[in-house]
């Protein structure tokens, strides 16, 4: 079965000059759930761009499900943007219509979906993140961490192969943070979260990366990369005060 | 402005009733302004309609005040026209201004209460459905679609700017803070700006291609057809008759 991410050998560098990545090799099986750390400006944002072809023009390939990402392919290129979920981190940049329901709808209608279907496949990404009673309430009128819900229902809308998360549990509240990992546990998608929050990697991702000056510097259980000291402190990373990695079976 | 109801006027598609108003306020602009009998049978036709779609006369009263920045330069007319001259309460003034201005007041706040009373019985977002159909093109609705999403957004962030200055203690006095506005302002633009580019990169990442998909149909049956057509069909019978009565006034 073909993975559900293959990236080989990306590399980019920005119009202005900055290289941003260095040839970075990244390969997630189906049904895996995997963390991207790495501290600011490490290249997360520029990695992930790539993965639906927003960013290209570098050297690599980038593979989703099988299928090369080619952005002078549009047709393929619609396909891709089915297949990659993006969540952006803030919400009002991703909700952008008068209504929940019409949001949910905009992915699956630009795929070409109608009628029974379209209200089917809303009604289910609704149901799956527990927004099912907002659908004809206006973005704006929800709370923070109703919209970040309702923002991942508008890509689970459109089936993706892949589900990519920038920051989920940024700006939530404790309440909210719990909730969203349950419902982020729940799902059966592939799920690629970009987070500074390593608590919440090594609660919700078993295997984890790290991305630090436009490479993957390691690879391996969330578990272990937490507890390795020395890597932590080579690439910025913290543990909150009083967090202990929890040691997994 | 949208005030929730569930009258005929309110089902009806919001394409028809943007007609209607356009034909009503043609047939007002296009009546003569010596017949004043026909401007108080279109006021009667409006109120009809706000009755009719159970809007409250208070609420259709408080908005028309909108238009009083609009309507100032009417009130000047009578004094700076020229003219024979007529008195009126003591005062001399021109009575081609007094009949200029009275043709201003009387058309303005005529259009202004049949806009009011499309507003107030169809939500922004269905009225912007209704401009789309009648081939506006797209680009401008998906603007304004935007903005009624935005603006609230954009008024919370300027907000916070301004609590933020003020928590450092600033407040304008005097025009040499404008300085400071002027940067805020513009702070504030470029972060709208930063917010467009990051909405439209989430809008390609869901497969958008130019075009925003068509979610709501709004389709008008013949009778909703006739319904609205009452409206603008008096009105220009009215006008018509205006007009004959002006003819044989010459």
């Amino acid at each position: 079965m073909d993975a559900s991410l293959k990236v080989s050998g990306l590399a980019y560098a920005y119009p202005d000059g900055t290289q941003a990545l260095f040839g970075v090799d990244v390969t997630i099986g189906r049904g895996e759930r995997v963390a991207l750390l790495g501290p600011n400006g490490a290249g997360k944002t520029t990695f992930v761009l790539h993965l639906n072809g927003i960013l290209h023009g570098g050297a690599g390939t980038v593979r989703v499900g099988g299928m090369e990402v080619d952005p002078r392919d549009k047709k393929a290129l619609r396909e891709i943007r089915r297949r990659v979920g993006l969540v952006f981190q803030d919400p009002d940049d991703q909700l952008f219509m008068p209504t929940v329901r019409e949001d949910v709808a905009f992915g699956p209608a630009n795929l070409g979906v109608r009628g029974a279907e379209l209200e089917r496949r809303v009604a289910a990404a609704l149901e799956r993140v527990g927004m099912a009673h907002v659908a004809d309430r206006a973005p704006q009128h929800l709370s923070f961490g109703q919209r970040r819900r309702v923002a991942v229902a508008t890509v689970l809308a459109m089936e993706p192969e892949i589900l990519v998360l920038d920051e989920p549990s940024s700006n939530l509240d404790p309440a909210s943070r719990r909730e969203l990992a349950e419902i982020l546990s729940s799902l059966d998608v592939t799920v690629l979260m970009v987070t500074h929050d390593l608590p919440y990697a090594a609660q919700l991702c078993p295997r984890s990366l790290v991305l630090s000056g436009g490479v993957v510097v390691a690879d391996g259980p969330t578990h272990e990369l937490l507890a390795d000291e020395r890597l932590m402190a080579e690439h910025r990373l913290e543990l909150p005060y009083g967090f202990v990695v929890p040691q997994r079976s | 402005m949208y005030r929730p109801g569930d009258s005929p006027v309110h089902r009806l598609p919001p394409h028809c009733k943007i007609l209607a108003v356009l034909g009503f306020v043609l047939a007002v602009v296009a009546t003569p302004r010596e017949q004043m009998w026909a401007f108080a049978v279109y006021a009667l036709l409006l109120a009809g309609a706000a009755a009719f779609a159970g809007v409250p006369y208070g609420h259709v009263a408080r908005r028309v005040l909108i238009e009083v920045p609009f309507v100032g330069f009417a009130f000047l007319l009578p004094f700076l026209a020229t003219g024979p001259r007529v008195e009126v309460l003591g005062l001399e003034v021109s009575q081609n201004g007094l009949w200029g201005a009275w043709n201003i007041l009387a058309k303005g706040t005529l259009g202004v209460v049949a806009s009011i009373l499309l507003a107030t019985t169809t939500e922004p977002r269905v009225l912007l459905l209704g401009v789309e159909r009648l081939r506006v093109p797209p680009l401008l609705t998906q603007i304004a679609t935007f903005m009624f999403r935005y603006g609230d957004v954009v008024v919370a962030e300027m907000r916070r700017m301004r609590t933020a200055r003020a928590a450092r203690g600033f407040e304008a006095r005097d025009l040499r803070d404008a300085r400071i506005l002027g940067r805020s302002l513009g702070a504030l633009f470029l972060r709208c700006f930063e917010r467009g580019e990051r909405v439209h990169l989430a809008m390609l990442s869901r497969g958008y291609d130019g075009r925003m998909p068509v979610l709501l149909r709004t389709d008008a049956s013949g009778g909703q057809w006739a319904a609205s057509a009452v409206l603008p069909a008096t009105a220009a019978a009215v006008s018509l008759a205006a007009w004959m009565a002006q003819w044989t006034l010459l």
